[in-house]
């Protein structure tokens, strides 16, 4: 992808978080999407989720497949290792990464082609797993590279810039992740920030795999009449079914934390996610109402958001392979190599 | 059945061999899943202990129960390890298949048989000694156990070859009390079904037969190991830390040995954590792309598979080619194409390999051709990926992997340090105005990488869209070609790092042969026992590729030469054509491709027949 690095311009005003970074230090370069880009929105929230939670850039690493939602790990956090790797492969290779190194933050960025199609059979494995990472899907129910074909979350009866009707049933990837087991499950608009900052910091601070689906329009081949996922559409049929807030350990005592929160859940590092309000009979820690909720809604062509489903009991990839505590990157050689005289003793066996 | 050869190949009068002491094969037809494979296991390590050189070939189809197996002892002083293909002993254990096993015995052999139930008159031969054993019934009045009554009958034949062939019966009882020690009632059983059968020969056949074993001091240090445990040794003592895979024959033992090391080798004493970590993919397409993340992140990690795994690799291998992530693959090769047969021995993923992936691609290769070499090759293959920043594949075969090979102890120097290639730490690139990922590049044309989590100065974005040389994103023709050209260069850089081709010249050779890999045993003894005859030849085995300046040396040395591959298009030949300035008319190809480990019989027999045409241009399967 073309890029266009941005000019380095800061303002004394601007506000620097803990490590004393500004928000342009976790800005990467110019977009080249389409003006309007939903994409662009989430490209800004995540600039910013980074930048509050204070994450070091290095020790970022952002991936992600093929396709438009695939290019936007280059507009964030440049100072992070990025991996731009092949159509619906990212799953696999932020696993091998995260296998390598726990030390990381890991953000996957992927679309609705390139998980829910070529990508889908490496999302669900990531989600069994419980790999610990980000993963956003940034959902327009098209292919936009490759100009306005259907992709599979496109909804029954959704209309193609041409007025073609989709006739298959979608594939939703939040019922998806609550099927798999999936231990952190939310959906968001793009043009929603004020919700999905919050998310996107109580998904960097999950122990495990966080799956937030965006619905983020593509101005270009699916914002017309007739679309279930334009601008228009999505303003008038989203409900936000909770309301969260994400505080971090640090900062419980500033926080402003409306007193109707229905529910909290602390994560792993201490930081806490207070559901501020939730429907009646709603619980996000348990799968099946989740579930439950969504398929009553969802079926009357209601578009949830927000952090649905939160468990945070499960055993991440490394828990469950009982990994070292010490990044396997940092295990120095000569712990790992057993030795000539272990290799002598060993051939005992094969006599 | 046993169509072993191409379809026009003569087999067998040139190399015709008589059998005797210390130097016969025997050839064991059995039922799979009925536990013939602990007792034929247990007669060739007996073997292996009394100080003969011997190979074990397992002949197995791709099931679990029911069909036919066979496995193939061949017994020879002088150390020919290569498939026999006459059998001076068949134990006919399977009904379906003792049609064809009768068939197989050389004029003057034996046959040894379960006789509780009669032979078919039909299948008598005048020319080969029966040995009836009723295995069945003597294995029913001493068990009650059905299970252990199938399971004993083995055992039980066992016993039976002890007598016939002498082997030396207080090694057989040290081997049980290895393996089942820990078990009395199983020790036991197996001891009175081995003494059962080694009694009924010794009381009824004359014993020992002409042909048998006598102890020798040929076995030394070595010891006895498949290719796939070796190779899993390699990748443990290289520091590989991350193995992602997908279960497939014949692979699946390199993962399952790597475990067990592991297991053994890498948990903390104090924490009992792992220090590595071990991923069954859902498919090759992910186990290739974890390979490489954790690649890229700075660990050693590798995959190991066979042919159709390669086929799913090929995209992210020509990413990892492009993006420049080192990567170690194991491709331990079975018959293609497609599912081909997973249980029988092939080496026709050369050129997939070498060129996998779409666009302009080529890797690095490394062909062992034996246990020991799985080890070397296998922790070879990481630093040439990481010098290199590029996968290395190392092509392995079924019988290399799977079979148990007399091997030289594997040896492993202390001072080995990896060689991580050229990779930048914080310190470094304090000292660096700008860091680029593809510049400047060094004499081998590899240019510096950076891992993630060390330092922001360092950070850049892997691609495999079109790059620069700077690492951005480009579209220009020129900036495109400059990159390609020196991933074209770099590849080539690497030929001075394969090992060299092993080369063994023979006074007043007329021609070359040239193999890789699993070919090596039977081309090695068609090398000694043509020379017996004729001038002889000179032989060069390829370790790797890039093909090592002494490749073309040797090419250009010889007037014609003989590659001997096992598969049907001539991979190895094609590869020496198109990377070497060989031309076409001085190489000729015997190929054998059927499925099951090439024998000396197969080469010699082709090379006196193309002798006596005057090195006519017809090949094996022309």
């Amino acid at each position: 992808m073309p890029s266009i690095s941005k000019p380095v311009a800061t303002h004394p005003s601007l506000q620097r978080n803990e490590l004393g970074l500004t928000i342009r230090d976790y800005e990467g370069s110019m977009s080249t999407l389409c003006a309007g880009c939903g994409h662009d929105s989430i490209t800004a929230a995540v600039t910013r989720a980074f930048w509050e939670l204070s994450i070091a850039p290095h020790q970022i690493a952002k991936l992600s497949g093929i396709g438009c939602s695939s290019k936007t790990p280059t507009y964030f956090v440049s100072g992070a290792h990025g991996f731009n790797s092949a159509h619906g492969r990212m799953p696999a290779i932020a696993t091998g990464a995260a296998a390598a190194n726990r030390d990381l933050v890991y953000i996957g960025v992927s679309g609705d082609g390139d998980s829910l199609s070529i990508g889908l059979g490496q999302l669900c494995h990531a989600i069994r797993r419980n790999v610990r990472m980000v993963y956003l899907i940034e959902n327009n129910g098209v292919y936009g590279l490759t100009k306005g074909q259907f992709s599979a979350s496109a909804d029954i009866g959704s209309k193609s810039k041409r007025g073609e009707p989709n006739r298959m049933a979608p594939i939703d990837p939040v019922r998806l992740a609550l099927t798999l087991g999936a231990t952190f499950v939310a959906r968001s608009f793009s043009g929603d920030k004020e919700q999905l900052v919050p998310i996107l910091k109580a998904a960097v601070a999950h122990r495990g795999f966080a799956l937030i689906d965006v619905i983020s329009p593509c101005v270009t081949f699916n914002d017309h009449s007739g679309s279930t996922k334009s601008y228009l559409q999505t303003r008038k049929h989203m409900i936000r079914a909770t309301e969260t807030d994400f505080v971090p350990p640090a900062n419980e005592i500033l926080a402003h934390i409306s007193s109707n929160g229905a529910t909290s859940v602390t994560l792993h590092d201490g930081s806490v996610v207070h559901f501020r309000s939730v429907p009646l009979g709603y619980d996000p820690k348990d799968r099946a109402k989740v579930s439950t909720y969504l398929d009553r809604h969802q079926d009357s062509g209601e578009i949830l958001t927000g952090l649905l489903y939160l468990d945070e009991s499960a055993p991440d990839m490394h828990e469950l392979s009982q990994t070292s505590e010490v990044p396997l990157v940092h295990i120095p050689y000569e712990t790992l190599c057993p030795g000539s005289k272990a290799l002598e003793e060993l051939q005992e066996e094969f006599r | 059945m046993l169509d072993t050869i191409g379809r026009n190949a003569p087999v067998g009068q040139a190399s015709a061999c008589p059998a005797g002491i210390n130097d016969f094969a025997v050839k064991l037809a059995n039922v799979n899943g009925t536990g013939s494979a602990s007792a034929n296991g247990l007669i060739m390590q007996a073997i292996f202990r009394m100080g003969i050189p011997v190979t074990g070939k397992n002949l197995f189809p791709s099931n679990i129960q029911g069909l036919p197996t066979w496995y193939e002892i061949r017994v020879n002083k002088d150390g020919y390890g290569a498939r026999a293909l006459h059998y001076d002993l068949m134990v006919a254990m399977n009904s379906q298949t003792y049609k064809a096993d009768v068939r197989e015995v050389r004029s003057g052999g034996y046959l040894m048989y379960d006789s509780t139930w009669p032979l078919d008159p039909h299948l008598h031969r005048d020319d080969i000694t029966f040995l009836g054993i009723p295995l069945a019934r003597m294995c029913n009045e001493s068990f009650s156990d059905p299970r252990e009554r199938i399971l004993m009958k083995n055992i039980a034949y066992a016993g039976s070859l002890c007598a016939v062939l002498d082997i030396d019966m207080p090694i057989v009882d040290e081997l049980l009390v290895e393996k089942y020690g820990k078990k009395q009632s199983l020790l036991d059983s197996n001891h009175k079904a081995l003494k059962l059968g080694y009694e009924y020969a010794r009381d009824n056949f004359r014993c020992p037969l002409p042909f048998h074993l006598e102890k020798m001091e040929a076995n030394g240090e070595k010891i006895l190991i498949d290719g796939n445990t070796a190779t899993a040794l390699g990748c443990l003592y290289a520091g590989a830390t991350v193995a992602a895979w997908y279960p497939i024959t014949p692979a699946t033992s390199v993962m399952d040995a790597f475990k067990s090391f592991c297991e053994k080798y890498r948990r903390d004493p104090d924490t009992g954590k792992n220090n590595f970590m071990i991923l069954q993919a859902e498919d090759e397409l992910a186990a290739i792309g974890m390979v490489l993340g954790a690649s890229w992140n700075g660990a050693r990690a590798f995959t190991s598979t066979a042919g159709p795994g390669i086929s799913l690799m090929n995209e992210l291998l020509g990413l990892a080619y492009y993006a420049e992530i080192p990567a170690v693959v194991i491709d331990v090769q079975r018959v293609g194409p497609s599912t081909g047969m997973p249980t029988r021995t092939q080496q026709a993923d050369l050129l997939e390999c070498a060129y996998a992936s779409h666009g302009d691609t080529r890797h690095i290769l490394l062909f062992p051709a034996n246990p020991s070499e799985c080890f070397e090759f296998a922790a070879k293959s990481f630093d040439l990926a990481e010098r290199f920043q590029t996968p290395v594949i190392m092509l392995s075969d079924l019988d290399i992997g799977m079979n148990d090979w007399v091997t030289p102890r594997l040896k492993w120097d202390d001072k080995f340090r990896p060689d991580r290639g050229r990779v930048l730490n914080e310190e470094d690139l304090t000292h660096m105005a700008k860091y680029f990922r593809y510049f400047p590049d060094d004499k081998n044309y590899v240019a510096p990488r950076t891992l993630p989590g060390v330092s922001a100065k360092g950070a850049y974005f892997i691609r495999g869209s079109g790059h620069n040389k700077f690492g951005g994103y480009t579209e220009l023709p020129s900036e495109y070609q400059e990159v390609m050209d020196r991933l074209a260069l770099k590849h080539k850089a690497a030929a001075k790092f394969v090992p060299a081709p092993e080369i063994i010249r023979r006074k007043g050779a007329r021609f070359g042969v040239i193999a890789i890999g699993g070919c090596d045993p039977a081309v090695r003894e068609a090398q000694e026992r043509f020379g017996n005859a004729k001038a002889g030849f000179d032989y060069m085995r390829i370790k790797g590729f890039p093909f090592h300046e002494q490749v073309e040396q040797f090419l250009a040395d010889h007037d014609l030469c003989y590659v001997v591959e096992q598969n049907r298009d001539a991979q190895l030949k094609s590869l020496l054509m198109m990377e070497t300035n060989v031309p076409k008319e001085k190489l000729q190809s015997i190929l054998v491709y059927g499925g099951f480990p090439l024998s000396a019989s197969h080469v010699l027999d082709a090379l006196m027949n193309r002798d006596r045409e005057g090195a006519a241009v017809e090949t094996v399967n022309a």
